[in-house]
């Protein structure tokens, strides 16, 4: 199998802290691989610089062939990277619908199309309709964004990065501040997701994160400290002392 | 906005009621004897057209440009420029119009949307001081007087002589803005803009190029300010660079923030709102002469008062209040 991202030597300051520390790391095609560590690991630092939302000081990012280490975040996008953001950022003035739709169109060709309702074209509502189905969101279509629950909210966020039809989900933290079922349902769809697309998964939820991943890179510092599947990240000494063991007694 | 065509809601009822009310102004005012009327609601018509285009970026795309008077200085000089060399023919002038608008809109765009916020307000208004500055240094053309249009354009058998016709040229050139507008914001291309208004960082992480749709939108909008600016040389057969005065990019900010930023008919009921208030309370013949006269002089005063009250009160504007209210049914 080839990697469809790797990652080479990656470095972010700022100012005085390292907070990518020469990161280097490779998906596979296919494959779930979670990101963890402790709070102020760099965990959302190292997926703003796979998105492009921050320009690394060093090192490469090359995905599915392209080298997008200096590319903006749209292009990062068109290539097939999808992400989706620990804080919820969807957008409120909109139907659920609307926003699902909507990144649909960012994949569907241009949009310099002044005319027909975008309501109206189904080459837009029908991919939207079935990741909103693929989340369990149907229901809610046509509700406003602004008057969901926090967890619909988050599932929503998911839908919209389905909806881009990207090759490599960049999901942050997809199940903070769902209930104990949300998050089940959560990680029975990227269980079902397995397979169809590569997930880097960045996740507090360590039965989610157990239960999840093929492979497991522990990140301390901005530095990864250890990586391997969840067996052998469940048997390291050192990653029981630096995460899981502080996990614990949170 | 985006509800079935079909449903009759208030913002609908009233805003079929104030454009068909607006097409009846010239038979009222001949009915009435009060031909002045017409030439007011032409000018109502006018601001309302530019306070569109502006609304266009104010609104949909959460652009606060503070220089979009100078797009109406471009359509007006456009007119009396060609007018001055002997060129009355409205065609020649609307192409030149449109031509510098555009090329102006672009460049200037291009440079004003790398920033956001209140550098994108500061950067437009400098380029409006710019262009201002450069009208008044235009001594061939009037230079800081401006200077009187031989004639209106020509438009084939448009007689722009005829204040009623102008009027109508006015009204359709708003309704057809209108109803190009309500087909944009929800086509693709405004729900792009749109969702750059409401979170443009997630429009790039989801693949939008968004500063190509942001350009457009501001060159668009430019042009509706440019057409607005042609006509306003017509009515007054007068340009003069106060036309791009800052006050005036100012006065359309808050025409389309009373209205109701980001819908369709906002900017159309703030323009007639506070041209008829200001003309109202400056010619108020109450009876009682001591008062007549402190309202006469100081009229200003009292439309700041009433814009506060919309805007405390009402929030979103006078039809965007109406908007929001049915929204939340």
């Amino acid at each position: 199998m080839s990697a469809l991202l790797e990652v080479t030597g990656l470095v972010k300051r700022f100012g005085g802290l390292l907070a990518t520390d020469h990161l280097s790391l490779s998906l596979q095609h296919g494959e779930i691989h979670a990101v963890i560590g402790p709070n102020g690991a760099g965990k959302t630092t190292f997926i703003n610089q796979l998105g492009g939302e921050i320009l690394s000081d060093e090192g490469r990012i090359v995905f599915d062939g392209h080298d997008i280490t200096r590319e903006p975040p749209f292009r990062r996008a068109q290539v097939g990277l999808g992400r989706s953001y620990q804080i919820t950022s969807v957008f409120n003035d909109f139907s659920v619908l609307q926003n699902t739709a909507l990144a649909v169109q960012a994949h569907a060709g241009h949009s310099f199309r002044f005319w027909r309702p975008a309501a109206s074209e189904r080459a837009l509502v029908d991919p939207a309709m079935a990741a909103l189905a693929q989340v369990g969101l149907t229901e809610r279509a046509h509700t406003p964004v602004s008057v969901l629950a926090h967890g619909e909210r988050r599932q929503l966020e998911i839908a919209m990065v389905l909806a881009t039809g990207a090759k490599l989900l960049l999901l942050d933290e997809p199940m903070a501040g769902m209930s104990p079922i949300e998050s089940e349902a959560v990680v029975a769809l990227l269980k079902k997701l397995k397979g169809q697309c590569t997930i880097l998964l960045v996740e507090h939820d360590m039965d989610a994160v157990f239960a999840l991943a093929d492979r497991i890179t522990v990140l301390v510092y901005g530095r990864p400290v250890a990586t391997g599947t969840p067996e052998e990240i469940r048997n390291q000494p050192e990653v029981r002392e630096a995460y899981l063991g502080e996990e614990g007694v949170v | 906005m985006a509800e079935p065509a079909s449903r009759i809601t208030t913002p609908r009822i009233f805003a079929t009621v104030l454009l068909l009310a607006l097409g009846a102004v010239p038979l009222i005012a001949q009915a009435l004897g009060e031909p002045f009327w017409v030439t007011l609601f032409t000018r109502v018509l006018i601001f309302a057209l530019a306070a569109t285009g502006l609304n266009l970026v104010l609104g949909f795309g959460a652009m606060v440009s503070f220089g979009h008077a100078m797009y109406i200085g471009i359509g007006a000089y456009a007119v009396g420029i060609l007018s001055f060399h002997g060129v009355d023919s409205g065609w020649w002038q609307l192409l030149a119009a449109l031509g510098v608008g555009a090329t102006v809109a672009l460049a200037v765009g291009a440079i004003c949307l790398r920033t956001s916020g209140m550098a994108f307000i500061m950067i437009t208004l400098a380029f409006a001081q710019m262009l201002f500055f450069l009208a008044v240094s235009l001594r061939d053309y009037g230079g800081d007087d401006g200077m009187a249009l031989k004639g209106r354009s020509l438009f084939g058998g448009l007689d722009l002589n005829n204040s009623t016709v102008l009027y109508y040229l006015a009204y359709a050139v708003l309704l057809a803005v209108l109803f190009a507008f309500g087909r944009l914001v929800n086509a693709r291309f405004g729900m792009v803009l749109r969702g750059c208004r409401s979170n443009e960082r997630r429009m790039a992480s989801l693949g939008f190029p968004t500063l190509r749709y942001k350009l457009s939108a501001y060159v668009v909008s430019a042009l509706v300010c440019v057409l607005a600016g042609m006509l306003m040389a017509n009515l007054t057969r007068f340009v003069s660079p106060s036309y791009m005065a800052w006050t005036v990019s100012g006065e359309l900010i808050v025409m389309t923030v009373l209205g109701g930023l980001g819908t369709l008919i906002g900017p159309v009921a703030g323009a007639a709102a506070l041209l008829l208030v200001e003309e109202g309370l400056a010619s108020l013949k109450l009876g009682v002469p001591w008062l007549d006269t402190l309202i006469n002089q100081h009229w200003l005063a009292l439309i700041g008062v009433f814009i506060v009250f919309v805007v405390l009160v009402l929030k979103q504007g006078l039809y965007g209040w109406l908007v929001a209210r049915e929204a939340r049914r």
